[in-house]
């Protein structure tokens, strides 16, 4: 790891961005958390937004100086060890195919797997949440296996159903909620991905690992 | 919820939605902030209304609305007036009036008042909007479908139920008065200046980009929401077009996707986002553009952080000035109690 290479930028005159070079790597991502939870103890941070492989920090410029917030992120930088947090294991029931995942007969077609493969490798995936953005609980998740990529719809689609499951390029996540998007909707959980009115909105937080499981196939 | 109706939605235009300073806080969890997209004519039209600063109001797009009081109330309202009328009697942005129980507020559509055309309204009532709090903010997330009035803009016919007042019997009487509107400064041209720090991409675009997002007149398309402002004009272009990884969105960020033509942000946009960065509107402009008509010329200025910091101060200026205004008039300021996080006023 090395080390001198985070680099800052100002967002407005109250936040920061934290950036490491590409590629994300799940290892760059857990110091990413690690300085978010080390942040938000600080005078003057009011947010933390881990992004892939950067953190913004929102800040109070009247509590703290840009300057002084810098300082303290490159110092705090290099201490941070990689380990990084200890994410809870999901497990996200899955009905795959059919209505529920209308695309994956073109998954299968795009791979030049059966069906049936896509879903035993979607299931046999060991995934991680990078963070979440888009819509509240959409998890931006890493693991999908290399073979599995598939890209997005030409076509996004108006509405798609809450709670489907989808892969849009290299990776693949939940809709929490009924959006316009443009993922190759493979399936659909019965699981609520957010509610407003819990103590925990969200069902899945940066950091944890998530595996699916089959509850169902239609091919 | 069975409370008795304070107002009922006779029209409600473009789109109403009831609106506070926002729920700052869960960025990490995707949870936008939204809010009242011009928290400074809220918080003025709160305070003429008796009420705390982060009381909820209703945020009323390009007119064309009615709304029935249904109790004998106190009213503010702040932003464009749209021709305003309270039972055909012309009112006032900034101003602080009576109601009866049976008055209507009329908001003409937005070709009334074309010359000084604007875009939003902010509402204030006595007592505030009663809503349940969720994620401790009564504001619509109108992409999420939570917060506010059911999760949703307002419709014909929806009733809302009012908090318990700050005014007592004799406040609630007093005659009309207002206090001076917060200036949007707009050019000789009517265009609306914003200032805005170059973004963490800006080093990125050409030459011609960078100097023509400064030096260009942008127009303000209809295509604008709740979620972005978009602009048209040069089209911006980075020397070498590098895929970006997602990365933290606030509002006022200047993203600029393929087509070359940026979108600024605004309180309910997405949390992350992966087009490049070309700037940030201070915060201290960011009101500005919330009510910077469809179809109009707007102007970016660029400013540093010392700058920015400057402008938000001003900004802090005049909203104590209004506090003090207030209390010499013998108006009362109730108890403050500011949202948690960055978009709090209160001093």
């Amino acid at each position: 790891m090395s080390e001198g290479l985070l680099r800052l930028h100002s967002l407005g005159e109250a936040a920061l961005v934290c950036e490491l070079p590409a590629p994300a790597t799940l290892a760059q991502q857990q110091r990413i958390w690690a300085l978010a939870a080390e942040a938000m103890q600080w005078r003057g941070v009011q947010e933390v937004l881990p992004g892939m492989n950067n953190l913004s920090l929102l800040f109070d410029p009247v509590q703290i100086d840009v300057v002084e917030l810098e300082m303290q992120v490159l110092s705090a930088w290099p201490q941070l060890a990689a380990a990084g947090i200890q994410g809870r294991q999901i497990e996200i029931p899955v009905a795959y195919g059919g209505e529920s995942g209308p695309d994956l007969a073109e998954v299968a077609r795009h791979t030049g797997l059966s069906p049936a493969e896509v879903v035993k490798r979607h299931s046999a995936g060991d995934y991680v949440v990078y963070l979440l953005g888009f819509l509240p609980g959409f998890a931006f998740m890493g693991g999908l296996a290399p073979e599995l990529a598939t890209p997005r719809r030409k076509e996004p689609r108006v509405a798609v159903p809450a709670r489907s499951v989808g892969i849009g390029g290299e990776q693949t996540g939940i809709y929490p909620l009924v959006s316009p998007g443009g993922w190759q909707l493979i399936g659909r959980t019965s699981l609520e991905m957010f509610d407003p009115g819990a103590a925990e909105p969200t069902r899945l937080r940066p950091g944890d690992r998530v595996r699916f499981v089959v509850e169902s196939m239609e091919a | 919820m069975a409370a008795s109706a304070g107002l009922t939605i006779l029209r409600p235009g473009m789109l109403a939605s009831v609106q506070d300073l926002g729920r700052p806080g869960h960025r990490q969890l995707g949870i936008c902030p939204g809010g009242a997209l011009d928290t400074l004519a809220l918080t003025i039209a709160n305070r003429l209304a008796g009420n705390p600063d982060g009381a909820a109001g209703l945020e009323l797009t390009m007119g064309g609305c009615e709304i029935r009081f249904e109790v004998p109330t106190r009213i503010a309202l702040a932003g464009d007036d749209f021709g305003a009328t309270l039972d055909g009697v012309p009112l006032w942005p900034c101003w602080s009036l009576p109601v009866a129980a049976g008055q209507v507020l009329k908001l003409a559509g937005a070709n009334r008042s074309a010359l000084k055309a604007g875009l939003r309204t902010w509402l204030a009532v006595a007592g505030g909007i009663e809503v349940p709090l969720v994620l401790g903010s009564r504001s619509t997330d109108l992409k999420a479908g939570f917060g506010g009035h059911q999760g949703r803009a307002l419709k014909k016919g929806d009733k809302l139920a009012l908090g318990p007042p700050a005014l007592d019997g004799q406040q609630m009487a007093r005659r009309p008065f207002g206090v001076r509107a917060p200036d949007p400064g707009r050019g000789g041209d009517g265009a609306t200046v914003l200032r805005v720090m170059p973004g963490p991409e800006f080093e990125q675009f050409t030459i011609a980009s960078r100097e023509a997002l400064w030096g260009g007149s942008w127009r303000l398309t209809p295509q604008s929401n709740r979620m972005g402002s978009r602009l048209e004009g040069f089209e911006l272009r980075r020397r070498r077009a590098v895929d970006m990884l997602s990365s933290g969105v606030i509002p006022g960020t200047i993203q600029v996707p393929p087509s070359g033509q940026p979108i600024i942000l605004m309180g309910d946009a997405q949390t992350t986002g992966g087009y490049p960065r070309i700037g940030v509107v201070i915060r201290a402009d960011l009101w500005k553009l919330a009510q910077a008509p469809l179809n109009g010329r707007l102007r970016l200025q660029q400013v540093d952080s010392a700058q920015a910091l400057a402008a938000w101060d001003e900004r802090r200026r005049y909203l104590s000035q209004v506090a003090q205004g207030l209390v010499c008039a013998g108006w009362i300021v109730p108890a403050q109690n500011p949202p948690q996080g960055e978009r709090s006023d209160a001093d």
